[in-house]
């Protein structure tokens, strides 16, 4: 292994499924962290020792097994609230994911603030559940939804915000803070900024901006904030809904049910307290404790390290594949402006052709559209091929990968 | 398989240079599909002459399993009996194409085009010949390729 900033070989130790092997002998070379990354020991055990050893529900019962469970289930709470620095541990609501946090705001903030003819701000490049709870919204209010346009370069024309701006029926704008296609890191703080001074709620998407850079909420200064623990070593159906307090307060409860209430009579059901207002029904119990253990990691690791491998793969990547003939490469080559994501297209070959082939030789790439057709056809593709990388991945797997390449050229003749 | 054996020239060839690649005016039978796992996209026009297929061409994008597949698929219907056309299994697909184990993933890909054809000729066979009977067992085997 070459020097890294991180200590990528007892990193790698700590993840199991790097020792296997795919199509009989391939060792695995996993390029597909944009998806979903893999899962160290800790918190595969975090998991394990919760079902084996204290089970139970949370919240209600006074038994001890219940109390271990509250006790570590809201000590994830806690670890959150640190990780993207935040003050009030009760805005962080526990959902399933970045989709189910965006969902709850569309429907419980959104069916509030939004009316006939009010504007909802999006962006070319977002995930498709960055997208549909807003045309959802909008359709039904009669409102309005508009797209933030994305540069050659693949960075957003804040100049088109300056104008939806001035329109002065914007509600909310809502972008991704990296892009899952492009890896363009939004200028975020930037945004926020122009935004507040109009008076406009901002919703961060920031499931692929956690797991890979440190964020500081207070200097964000965002709205709402949404991201997945399954893209940051954590399991999966476990997800953050981070909201400044007012808001949660004056928003309705997304679900019904157990947990979110204080009395219910026939008619008439007062809320919990925050968070709980927000979290009807037994949540995922297992796997936010497993949350926990993915935190930790990330934290001993430190969120600045992740960032500077990253930044030594991905300039690494782009340098090799750069040479590769045909390739054609999507988003900004300024490596201070993007992340571990690498999207791209080889000659005329379709990216499910290249992905096929390049699994043959154990590398797990992503292709297709990635829940981001608004952009491909901004960027005038049915497709492109996705290599993402996280903390336990190598120089020497990138030099696989671009070997792989070269050998589906071959086969295609290009 | 290995891609090797499954990126050979034919198929190559068949990607890059579809035959049968278009339109037909008011054709008898239309029909368009997509795979929304992938995006692949696939339409079909077929003409019908003494229940001969007398021209059949297609439209799509997609990778090149799917594409030569549906290529060489208007190849082997063209000029056939309907009855040979609606009795066309995967098996003869898959033959045709010279693709035997493809994952799970990619057999949707050489299979979409017969699962567009098999379609095209349920609602030809249900609306234009009003035969319900066949119609349904055209049906369930379009339903069942994947
Ligand atoms: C930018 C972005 N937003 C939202 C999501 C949705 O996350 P989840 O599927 O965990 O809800 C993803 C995941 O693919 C993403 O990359």
């Amino acid at each position: 292994m070459q020097a890294s900033v991180i200590n990528i070989k007892s990193i790698r130790n700590d993840f199991p499924i790097l020792k296997r092997k795919v199509h009989k002998d391939k060792p695995l070379i996993y390029f597909d962290n944009a998806a979903t990354t893999q899962k160290p020991i800790q918190v595969i055990d975090a998991i394990s020792n919760y079902y084996l050893n204290y089970n139970s529900n949370i919240h209600r019962a006074v038994h001890q097994l219940a109390e271990e469970a509250t006790a570590a289930y809201e000590l994830t709470r806690d670890k959150v609230a640190k990780f993207i620095n935040i003050k009030n541990r009760e805005e962080i609501i526990f959902v399933r994911g970045t989709t189910e946090a965006i969902n709850l705001v569309a429907y419980s903030w959104g069916r509030q603030n939004v009316q006939k003819d009010d504007i909802v701000v999006t962006t070319e490049y977002e995930h498709h559940s960055n997208i549909v709870p807003w045309q959802l919204l909008t359709k039904e209010k009669g409102a309005k939804l508009e797209y933030i346009g994305v540069d050659d370069n693949g960075e957003l024309i804040l100049d088109q915000l300056d104008a939806y701006l001035d329109t002065g029926r914007v509600k909310l704008v809502t972008f991704s803070q990296m892009s899952n296609v492009l890896g363009t890191i939004s200028k975020s703080e930037e945004i926020i900024k122009k935004c507040h001074q109009k008076g406009v709620r901002v919703l961060v998407d920031a499931a692929q901006s956690v797991p890979h850079i440190k964020v500081d909420l207070q200097k964000l200064d965002c709205d709402f904030f949404a991201f997945s623990a399954h893209k940051m070593l954590g399991p999966t159906g476990v997800g953050v809904l981070w909201a400044r307090k007012d808001l949660l307060e004056s928003m309705v409860p997304f679900n019904g049910g157990g947990d979110m209430i204080r009395e219910v009579h026939k008619y008439e059901t007062t809320w919990n307290d925050l968070p709980f207002k927000f979290e009807a029904g037994t949540p995922n119990i297992a796997d936010v404790i497993g949350f926990s253990a993915a935190l930790d990691y990330l934290d001993k690791i430190g969120m600045d390290k992740v960032r500077e491998h990253e930044v030594e793969l991905t300039k690494y990547a782009l340098e090799q594949i750069s040479a590769v003939k045909g390739i054609k490469l999507y988003g900004t080559p300024d490596i201070t402006k993007r992340g571990g994501v690498i999207s791209f297209n080889l000659g005329d070959i379709h990216p499910h052709d290249l992905a096929t082939i390049i699994d043959e030789d154990g590398v797990a790439i992503r292709s297709g559209h990635h829940c981001a057709q608004v952009l491909m056809e901004r960027l005038d593709v049915s497709a492109t091929s996705r290599a993402s990388f996280y903390i336990y991945n190598t120089k020497e797997e990138i030099d696989v990968f671009i070997r792989s390449l070269n050998r589906a050229r071959e086969l295609f003749r290009i | 398989m290995s891609s090797a054996d499954i990126y050979r020239e034919i198929i190559l060839d068949y990607y890059r240079n579809p035959r049968n690649y278009g339109k037909i005016e008011n054709p008898d039978i239309s029909k368009k599909d997509s795979n929304p796992l992938c995006g692949d996209e696939l339409e079909m026009h077929i003409n019908l002459k003494d229940n001969k297929i007398s021209d059949v061409k297609f439209t799509g994008k997609g990778c090149a399993i799917s594409q030569a597949s549906a290529s060489m698929l208007t190849e082997l219907i063209m000029d056939k009996d309907f009855e040979f056309v609606k009795e066309l299994t995967k098996e003869d697909v898959l033959e045709n194409l010279g693709l035997h184990d493809l994952g799970p993933a990619r057999i949707k890909c050489a299979l979409l085009s017969l699962k567009v054809l098999k379609y095209g000729i349920y609602s030809y066979v249900s609306e234009k010949l009003k035969d319900t009977a066949s119609a349904d067992k055209i049906k369930e085997e379009a339903s069942g390729l994947f």
